[in-house]
């Protein structure tokens, strides 16, 4: 008797609703996925042409409830199964993060199991543990809508932010710079795939920064205006094919490099990109092919449904932190503003 | 810096400003945050690559804000902690006039609002704020004209200007 300890396996209950995607999701032991569901409003923002802050509160309201009993469902697990659930608290949209916050406080009350916040950040980052272990010191490249970060990770759960941007994020750089080709919302992808069609034959600016690790793409932006803007004053045309291809030459050259340069000066063992970003697949190639001369650091690119916000993440990331003892009490709320280096 | 103020239409006051490079917009903008004490909406306006967040950040630093402010356009709205809190918002992607969004839950708060695209939801806007507008007129300099609407915001203008 007593011989035997089998160690029970861990559930964790993963919420997020921090923009305009309400996600519920079942991991096991962190790496494991045994749902993932995900109901999109995008088709209800799109006649407003982007997010807008209170019809998504009122979107994630109506599905939170469906989202959360269908990633059980699939995952064939009750309440009494879950270990824990984590939600993300921050950074995002407030009344949007409030309806994944209360929900996981109801549940957490309701069931008596443990919750446990989680920033969005964090999780993007742990949506690599889904596809590989990790390995430390390790580097995340964090590329989204609204985040361009280079971040440290000693060990699981401590993040650093050694390099942000200084003002667009790359990803409202490609949405800015479609803008003034004309391209409806969101224009990011339109650059993207117009970028395969040119060639990058236009003298843009690269914003180095040396000594920072720190980006800056509002003077390519201002570059790429300027450009348009000399050549109709010059009764000139240029091709927004090759302006594309330029553009994006210019993004990815500056985010490899700073990552490669980052990635030798700590001494990492692995590089991680993280954020819906990660889509490009010019980044995914130029990454690729950088680090292939290095071959001392594994470089992790997680599939691109891992890569758009999603709740397994969150769940990924609320394992490790539960698992370090970290506990969020009933007086849980939403951060709009929750800094990733104090979690 | 070029100084001048002019009466504008209704209760409005116009006052206009010339920078040379972005130190001085940045300065400028520090100036103004400085001077303000919390539940100020302030409108930017001004054309992509104008500088409106580059304004901001100055208006950061005069609001004590240390944090890195970067562009909101993607999350439409970013809160800071500073001397009073800041809320920088880019509505430029909101354009649904007729419907409530929330955003005087921010116009009637303590901090400080700035809204970058502000024409988009005029509706919603406060009747009594501070609206610039930003002109770019060189590579690095700007013309900014600040049109007040109320007695806090003529009185701000006064004090800059």
């Amino acid at each position: 008797m007593g011989e035997f300890i089998v160690k029970k396996d861990q559930i964790i209950l993963g919420i997020e609703t921090s923009c305009d995607e309400t996600a519920a999701a079942v991991i096991k032991n962190g790496t494991e996925i045994l749902s993932n569901v995900i109901s999109s409003q995008i088709e209800s923002h799109k006649r407003f042409g982007g997010v807008v802050p209170e019809i998504a509160s009122r979107m994630h309201v109506e599905q939170i409830t469906l989202v959360i009993e269908e990633a059980l469902l699939q995952a064939d697990v009750t309440y009494k199964d879950i270990d824990a659930v984590a939600v993300t608290e921050g950074p995002g949209l407030v009344g949007a993060l409030l309806i994944g916050v209360n929900a996981a406080k109801a549940v957490a009350f309701a069931h008596g199991i443990p919750l446990v916040g989680v920033h969005h950040i964090a999780g993007h980052i742990y949506a690599n543990r889904l596809i590989q272990e990790m390995k430390f010191p390790a580097l995340s490249l964090v590329v989204s809508g609204g985040h361009t970060e280079l971040i440290l990770l000693k060990e699981h759960g401590s993040f650093k932010v050694i390099g942000e941007t200084r003002d667009d994020a790359a990803g409202e750089a490609y949405d800015k710079v479609a803008r003034t080709l004309n391209f409806p919302y969101p224009g990011g992808p339109h650059i993207d795939r117009l970028a395969h069609e040119g060639k990058p034959s236009i003298n843009l600016p690269r914003a180095w920064l040396n000594g920072s690790y720190d980006f800056s793409f509002s003077g390519l932006k201002s570059s790429v205006i300027n450009t348009l803007h000399n050549a109709e004053q010059r009764g000139e045309t240029i091709e927004p094919a090759d302006l594309a291809a330029s553009f994006q030459a210019s993004v990815i050259e500056v985010l490899v490099t700073k990552t490669l340069k980052a990635a030798e000066d700590f001494n990492v063992k692995q590089v991680m990109l993280a954020g819906g970003v990660a889509a490009n697949k010019g980044l995914r190639a130029a990454l690729t092919e950088a680090f292939t001369a290095v071959p001392d650091i594994e470089l992790v690119i997680p599939p691109l449904s891992l890569c758009t916000d999603n709740a397994a993440m969150i769940g990924a990331a609320g394992s490790i932190l539960f698992e370090k003892g970290k506990r969020s009490d009933l007086a849980l709320n939403g951060n709009p503003g929750l800094d990733i280096e104090n979690l | 810096m070029i100084k001048e103020g002019y009466k504008g239409e209704d209760n409005m006051q116009q006052y206009e400003l010339v920078t040379e490079n972005e130190d001085q917009t940045f300065a400028l903008a520090k100036q103004i945050g400085e001077k303000l004490n919390g539940g100020e909406v302030i409108a930017l306006e001004g054309d992509l690559g104008a500088g409106k967040t580059a304004f901001t950040k100055g208006l950061a630093k005069g609001l004590a804000v240390t944090r890195v402010v970067n562009s909101p356009t993607f999350t439409i709205i970013k809160e800071y902690q500073g001397r009073i809190p800041l809320y920088h918002m880019d509505v430029y992607r909101v354009s649904a006039e007729d419907e409530d969004l929330g955003f005087d839950e921010y116009f009637e708060g303590t901090g400080v609002t700035v809204v970058e695209w502000a024409h988009l939801i005029k509706e919603q806007l406060p009747d009594e704020l501070l609206t610039i507008y930003i002109y770019r007129i060189g590579d690095t300099s700007r013309k900014f004209v600040l049109e007040a609407k109320g007695e806090r915001y003529l009185q701000l203008c006064k004090e800059i200007c």
